[in-house]
């Protein structure tokens, strides 16, 4: 298995969820395709989407929801099956 | 009052550490770690760390913040604009641990604060509303009857929220049940409150507010601002007077400004906004802020009043102190909001550490800010770095002088709005005062 850190582009806040109430956008061992969203980037009161560069099973996620995260800092690792 | 705690951070935190200190009060700053280092901390007589750099552990955290307040031994809480500026289970637990709260009463910040209830209270006042429904509409069918009886397009807003956020535009029926459910979504979302309510759309229409002041028994306004010149229904330029607004319809809007604080028994200072008809001068109630705004050195400038300081002097329970006759406007003056932004790239958020900074000053240019060489831009936060205020004797005096502090503006490191401001210094629709809300995006 080859494992890969999908890291976010921006710093700032990091939220697992779309809105305070609903569900996360992946769990551990989900499946995810190239490019899903599985977190937001709150920075300065703008969102911005954490998209997975490909597709695989979400291993762990490194940082908790509502996080200080800096700007390529890794926020979950990916297993791409391989 | 000895000592205030100043529940904020950035340009708005120094701006009352500055009033306070005018007035021989002592200033308690508060901060995340983020901001250990920050100016606001630094000018302030002493500081507390208050948590995390997430605002909702820190700037946001009523607890947090009242224990700052008792431990400090501070007897008023100013709590600036945006954060729990406008929430009144703040200003009630500032209220019951027996704290000054440098605003308005709960119970007006919870009434303004309910979008379809200030309505109400404005219509109640005399004060003419946009055509609309009757409070929160229960839902899209009811929504639809109501838009055929005020005639379309119509603008389908949150009851519970402010700030531009969830509003929809619908030209006709089939957009208003589409538009419906996503403005009750997101009103849900940003709110928790998914109740929606309908208006008039009225375009083209200027962004016309008028500042009050009132210690709850005496009120006077102290003219308006244009506030126009918006994106995304942010302010970007602030001015006043408004150019080319008719006398009589100035008059009918600062009238209606404070028949409303009468109508409702209004204290501290607040800010009445209003669409006006750009074609007819017909206007109408949108909100009330109730706190201080962004752009109330704008008023200061031309008023010669510390509205700070007297929303210092009336939370320390002093009778206000000018009538009608004191506030006396004279020439223009315009803000120039600089944010962390790059308007080259989508207004794309810019932290990071502003390693060259050069502002602007000499006669009549003020600037509110917090921005020094070196000073680190949190990502956290508001993008609001600095407002760069002149005053001229007329208008085209003020552009002048907003042309020449824009050229004296340097900022390195992070990107800045500074040129789109300085662009928009040289369009001859800005130098003419002829422009609407919509304008702005249009020209972007």
């Amino acid at each position: 298995m080859a494992t890969h850190e999908v890291l976010t582009p921006i710093p700032g806040i990091f939220y697992r969820r779309p809105d305070p109430d609903s569900d996360v956008f992946a769990s551990e061992g989900d499946a995810v395709e190239a490019g899903a969203t599985i977190g937001l980037v709150e920075i300065m009161k703008n969102f911005q989407a954490v998209e997975c560069e490909m597709a695989g099973t979400v291993v762990e996620f490194l940082v908790e929801n509502e996080d200080a995260v800096v700007a390529g800092q890794p926020v979950a690792v990916l297993d791409d099956g391989a | 009052m000895k000592r205030v705690l100043v529940a904020n951070r950035g340009e708005i935190a120094i701006r009352i550490v500055r009033a306070a200190r005018d007035l021989g009060i002592e200033s308690v700053a508060v901060h995340s770690t983020a901001d250990a280092a920050a100016p606001h901390v630094r000018l302030a007589d002493t500081a507390l760390e208050i948590g995390p750099p997430p605002a909702g552990k820190s700037y946001l955290s009523i607890p947090a913040l009242l224990d700052a307040a008792r431990e400090s031994g501070a007897e008023a809480v100013h709590p600036g604009y945006g954060f729990l500026s406008e929430r009144a289970d703040f200003a009630a637990a500032c209220e019951q641990a027996g704290l000054a709260f440098v605003g308005p009463a709960s119970g007006h910040i919870e009434l303004m604060g309910d979008k379809a209830r200030a309505r109400e209270a404005a219509r109640d006042a005399g004060v003419p509303t946009i055509p609309g429904s009757a409070g929160a509409v229960a839902d899209a069918v009811e929504a639809a009857a109501v838009a055929g009886d005020i005639g379309y397009p119509v603008a389908l807003k949150a009851a519970g929220g402010g700030g531009g956020r969830g509003i929809r535009i619908a030209a006709d029926e089939v957009e208003l049940r589409a538009g419906y459910a996503v403005a009750s979504r997101e009103a849900s979302g940003a709110f928790d409150d998914g109740r929606i309510y309908l208006e008039r759309f009225v375009s083209p229409a200027r962004h016309v507010e008028v500042q009050v002041l009132g210690d709850g028994s005496s009120w006077v306004h102290l003219h308006e601002r244009e506030c126009s010149l918006q994106r995304r229904r942010q302010k970007v330029v602030e001015e006043s007077p408004a150019p080319g607004l008719a006398a009589a319809t100035r008059a009918g809007l600062c009238d209606a400004a404070v028949a409303l604080c009468e109508a409702v028994g209004y204290r501290s200072a607040g800010t009445v906004e209003f669409l006006v008809d750009a074609s007819s001068g017909e206007f109408f109630f949108i909100e009330m802020n109730t706190r201080i705004q962004v752009e109330h050195p704008v008023t200061e400038l031309v008023t010669g009043i510390d509205l700070v300081a007297e929303q210092l002097r009336i939370a320390a329970g002093e009778p206000l102190r000018l009538r009608q006759a004191d506030v006396a406007p004279r020439g223009c003056a315009l803000e120039l909001r600089l944010n962390a932004e790059d308007p080259a790239n989508g207004f794309l958020p810019s932290p990071g550490t502003a390693d060259v900074v050069r502002l602007p000053s000499g006669p009549w240019v003020r600037v509110d800010g917090w921005l020094e060489p070196g000073a680190e831009v949190p990502p956290f936060y508001d993008s609001l770095l600095a407002k760069v205020v002149v005053w001229g004797e007329d208008r085209d005096g003020a552009l002048a002088r907003a042309r020449r502090a824009m050229a004296e503006l340097e900022v390195e490191g992070i990107k800045t709005t500074a040129p789109l401001l300085s662009s928009l210094l040289r369009e001859d629709w800005f130098a003419a005062g002829d422009f609407h809300t919509a304008t702005l995006e249009e020209w972007l």
